[in-house]
């Protein structure tokens, strides 16, 4: 059996590679897709530090999280598709008409 | 007596105000509605007083916890509750108002017709009833304070009521602001009362004075506490009673409507402040103030009677005259001959207010004319209008068995047991009343017309809703003094009052130290015959000359420059440093430039600010996962 610090240094890396995605890429289901991302990233911290632990809350928090996503998915491409017919783009860049 | 008689009485004249004033755009255009509402409404609290009248004859009375209607505002140390009392002092106050008042809402109707503002006026007019009726009705200081208020806002407001005018309007500030000075003194009483009983309710400040139970607030003794607090008060009703130094605003007030003149300016409101004198007698004889309010009250009639001398507008001349008969009023509540001030407070209400109509009615024919020298040989026009102010004239110069003889005669006689000074000052201006009085008559109603010719064209008698108050109102003039002031300090007035006053003074030992009356009562009649003579001499067909002749005379005309001297001592000043120093350097220096430099502020650090604001939503994301990193470092690292 793998030891945990595998499953944690591949959550940690999933984890920033998203924060990356996020903060680099300008289309908007790439930064989605990203925060997708990360939200598994810590699911598998989850499942990893609930095996090891032999605790079953945290396999019950993925659960929890998969919910929300799920959710998010739903309002955020509703979000995106609405932008989409305004504005004719999806590049965040070009949607700041909250500029100060 | 039940409190609901009472309260109808009360809250009559206010549904009155409320259908009027609210409803006035769907009475528009109907006069006799209007109108009718307002009459009907002042009619049904009359018909309530003299139910209330015949209980307290009855020996029935309402005061104390009797009378307490619900709490008004409690908090830790002191109450006050909504609450009437009602004795004899009440019920004459309140046949006054309501008699009188219904009178002149019946003349009203008449005398108002076609104007524009008719429904205003007889919302105004109801409004100023009942809060006449609550100043006394009340049972403590705060709800006399309230009505004392109410009648000075109505007063403002009927003042002004052609307020396209500027002079009226000017007027209506003038007594605004000048009574302001007055309250301000009431106000300060009833803290000072306050501080030194823990109350305002009337009967628990009397019992307390009484039994000495005073807490001292200023000076050593209690007398000093009373004497600081009494006089207090007495600067409030100088203020709404036109006493000298405070009575300017009063012939200004003339430009209202005529029967606002009468009801307001004369009968009622007027006389608040004798009313509350009256009601504080108690306190005023255990101070021993009462001697400063006679003199100030003697002072004022003799004044006012000079000014009077040398006027030319009819309703100036009638309003000095009320500031002079106010002060006998004050002389006899003064020397503690308290029944024979309301005495001829209730005498006058009914003669000045007849007084005050007629002229209306003069004004009416006379397409609104008040300056006398304009008028002349009006007696045999207008007979009815001209005999009924006969008789109010009659009265007031004193003439035997009419009702101002009986009245000012028992004050006069009180005078005499105080201070024989103010007796002579008395006797002087009752000589001076008769005089001017009987040269307003000569003037107006005898010699030859000097009318202009288009108005004498339609010179007429007045209308019957306007001449049947006259008749009405003369009735009494002539014949009250007779029926309730026969028989001067043991009259019928004096009994009935006994109850509210005897627990003070005692004004029927009072009347055996100062012996027969007779003898004044002769004098008195000769003064004013002689004044009424020497009037005819004078005026019988001459016609007062427009230009004063000498320095005295001249003096006299312009009253004294009072007026001058107030606005280059005091309203000048005021303004000035207003403008000045409030305005120019206060409010735009100061305050403007606080506010000018907090904008400034928020301004600048907005403008800084607003460059954070980029509108792109990785920004906000970098920030916020740098924030985020921080954090960690600092709690993984640090803490």
């Amino acid at each position: 059996m793998l030891s945990l610090e595998y499953y944690l240094v591949l959550s940690a890396l999933l984890f920033t590679i998203g924060v990356l995605g996020v903060l680099i890429r300008r289309n908007a289901i790439i930064i989605f897709m990203c925060i997708e991302l990360m939200l598994n990233a810590a699911n598998l911290a989850f499942v990893a530090i609930s095996r090891s632990l032999r605790h079953a809350e945290g396999q019950l928090f993925v659960f929890f999280v998969m919910a929300v996503a799920a959710a998010e998915v739903a309002i955020g491409l509703a979000i995106i598709v609405s932008v989409f017919k305004h504005k004719e783009t999806i590049n965040v860049d070009e949607v700041n008409s909250l500029k100060g | 007596m039940s409190k609901a008689l009472i309260i109808i009485l009360l809250i009559s004249p206010l549904v009155g105000f409320l259908i009027n004033g609210l409803l006035g755009r769907w009475l528009k255009g109907n006069e006799k509605l209007s109108g009718g509402i307002g009459a009907l409404a002042v009619l049904i609290s009359l018909i309530c007083s003299i139910i209330a009248f015949i209980k307290v004859q009855g020996g029935t009375t309402l005061e104390g916890e009797a009378g307490i209607l619900y709490p008004w505002i409690s908090a830790e140390t002191f109450s006050f509750n909504i609450g009437f009392h009602v004795d004899a002092l009440t019920t004459v106050m309140l046949l006054v108002i309501t008699g009188v008042g219904f009178l002149i809402h019946i003349y009203s109707i008449g005398y108002m017709h076609g104007d524009a503002g008719y429904t205003r006026y007889f919302a105004y007019l109801n409004l100023f009833v009942f809060a006449m009726l609550i100043l006394v009705l009340g049972n403590n200081y705060v709800m006399m304070f309230v009505g004392w208020e109410g009648v000075g806002l109505c007063s403002y407001l009927l003042i002004g009521f052609w307020y396209e005018k500027q002079s009226a309007t000017d007027a209506g500030k003038k007594a605004f602001i000048v009574n302001r000075i007055g309250d301000f003194g009431f106000l300060l009483g009833m803290f000072t009362l306050f501080a030194a009983f823990g109350s305002l309710d009337f009967v628990s400040i009397f019992d307390k004075a009484e039994a000495g139970t005073i807490d001292i607030v200023f000076g050593e003794t209690t007398k000093v506490t009373l004497i600081v607090a009494t006089l207090l008060l007495f600067v409030g009703a100088i203020g709404k009673s036109a006493q000298i130094p405070l009575y300017v605003w009063l012939p200004d007030a003339m430009e209202g409507p005529t029967p606002v003149s009468a009801l307001i300016h004369a009968a009622t409101m007027v006389t608040a402040g004798v009313y509350m004198i009256a009601r504080s007698a108690v306190l005023y004889n255990l101070a021993g103030t009462g001697l400063v309010v006679a003199w100030i009250g003697v002072l004022t009639a003799l004044f006012a009677a000079i000014v009077a001398l040398k006027q030319n507008d009819i309703k100036r001349i009638l309003a000095y005259s009320t500031v002079s008969q106010l002060g006998y009023m004050f002389v006899g509540v003064g020397v503690g001959a308290y029944a024979s001030g309301i005495f001829h407070l209730v005498t006058h209400a009914f003669f000045k207010g007849l007084m005050f109509l007629t002229a209306g009615s003069v004004m009416h024919a006379m397409a609104n004319e008040l300056d006398i020298r304009k008028m002349g040989g009006l007696r045999n026009k207008l007979p009815i209008t001209y005999a009924t102010f006969l008789v109010g004239a009659l009265a007031i110069a004193g003439a035997p068995f009419l009702s101002g003889f009986w009245s000012k005669d028992e004050i006069l006689h009180s005078a005499w047991g105080s201070s024989k000074a103010i007796y002579i000052i008395g006797l002087i201006t009752a000589f001076l009343t008769a005089f001017y009085m009987f040269r307003l008559i000569f003037v107006t109603f005898y010699g030859k017309s000097r009318v202009e010719p288009e108005v004498a064209s339609h010179l007429h008698e007045s209308p019957a809703v306007m001449w049947l108050p006259l008749v009405i109102l003369a009735v009494p003039s002539a014949l009250i003094g007779l029926l309730i002031g026969w028989n001067g300090h043991d009259s019928v007035f004096h009994h009935f009052t006994e109850s509210v006053f005897s627990a003070g003074h005692g004004d029927e030992g009072h009347a055996k130290e100062l012996g027969s009356a007779i003898p004044f009562m002769i004098i008195s009649s000769i003064v004013g015959l002689l004044g009424i003579a020497f009037a005819w001499t004078r005026y019988k067909d001459r016609v007062p000359s427009d230009e004063p002749t000498n320095a005295l005379q001249r003096l006299v005309a312009n009253k004294f420059y009072i007026d001058e001297i107030y606005n280059t001592f005091i309203v000048q000043p005021i303004k000035n440093i207003s403008h000045f120093l409030l305005w120019k350097v206060f409010d735009t220096l100061i305050v403007d430039g606080i506010v000018n430099a907090i904008a400034a502020i928020v301004r600048v650090i907005g403008g800084t600010l607003r460059r954070l604001q980029t509108g792109l939503v990785q920004v906000y994301i970098v920030s916020m996962v740098i924030g985020i990193v921080l954090f960690l470092a600092y709690y993984l690292f640090f803490a």
